[in-house]
């Protein structure tokens, strides 16, 4: 079982992980297909453009959330998570590279255990926060 | 949205895991009571059958063919946040049903007009009943004042 140990953790410290560089609209197209979510504004660029008015088609801000979620589940354990929740900030574009970083804002004493309590925030390569949200997870002592 | 069937298929969840990066499993496909990803309760629009963002036979769809689309009426706005509450992880073999009711419903002024939020909140039940998540979800339109 994957997870964190209270004993290895000091609250302020950060996790970082890269979680996809340069999206591709095939990727968007992959997620579209396995979500069911096949809103052409993130599938179809004529659509996109021509219709709606964007520069390009962009990504579900549920892809976005998924690929979060890969990185907070590699560092806490999908099983042993409590809570994930998230605001989208800024559109996701093809071509964007998104890096996830985890900071551990407290570990709060339960009745069932330590849980460390994350803020997790994603942001493209110039920057900008496209995402910005929590996850709390059981810690192993 | 009501969901009376959503089966937690291997094959489903290998592939929601691929879209979000995931290397294969070991053995190509994730086994019985392996958890799926964070979010796929999400995938469960695959199994509702009135979910507007799927084409269906027979029926008008939006997007491009020859002609570039169609503007689409009340489409739902765009997602503005997802929250999700786990009692255990939506494991590959689980069969959930799902129920969903409108949370707040809230305004804001913006720059360009206003932004009316709505939550919705929905529950995924195993089997047995019992409770496996909740998520809630809020999406936002805006309104030209």
């Amino acid at each position: 079982m994957t997870g964190l140990r209270v004993s290895g953790l000091t609250v302020g410290q950060t996790f970082e992980t890269v979680v996809v560089e340069d999206l591709k609209r095939t990727q968007i197209v992959q997620y579209a297909g396995a979500s069911g979510d096949y809103n052409p504004l993130h599938t179809d660029d004529t659509y996109a453009t021509t219709i709606a008015g964007y520069p390009s088609v962009f990504a579900h801000g549920m892809l976005t959330m998924g690929l979060t979620g890969q990185a907070v589940a590699a560092l806490v354990g999908t099983e042993n998570l409590l809570r994930f929740g998230v605001r989208f900030t800024a559109q996701v574009w093809p071509g964007d590279t998104l890096t996830v970083r985890s900071s551990l804002a407290r570990i709060e004493e339960t009745a069932a255990g330590p849980v460390a309590e994350l803020s997790v925030s994603t942001v493209n390569a110039g920057g900008t926060e496209v995402l910005s949200g929590y996850a709390h997870a059981r810690l192993a002592r | 949205m009501a969901v009376t069937r959503f089966p937690v298929e291997a094959g489903h969840v290998l592939m929601f895991a691929r879209a979000l990066g995931a290397a294969d499993p070991a053995g190509g496909l994730p086994a019985v009571g392996d958890p799926a990803p964070p979010t796929f309760a999400i995938a469960s629009s695959q199994f509702d059958p009135d979910y507007p963002l799927r084409p269906r036979p027979g029926e008008p769809w939006h997007g491009s063919g020859a002609e570039p689309g169609l503007v689409k009426d009340g489409a739902g706005g765009l997602h503005a946040e997802q929250h999700f509450v786990y009692e255990r992880p939506i494991q590959v073999g689980d069969v959930l049903t799902s129920t969903s009711r409108p949370g707040q419903v809230w305004e804001k002024r913006g720059r360009s007009g206003r932004l009316r939020f709505r939550e919705q909140i929905t529950e995924f039940r195993d089997g047995a009943g019992e409770l496996v998540l909740t998520a809630r979800s809020v999406s936002v339109q805006r309104e030209a004042v």
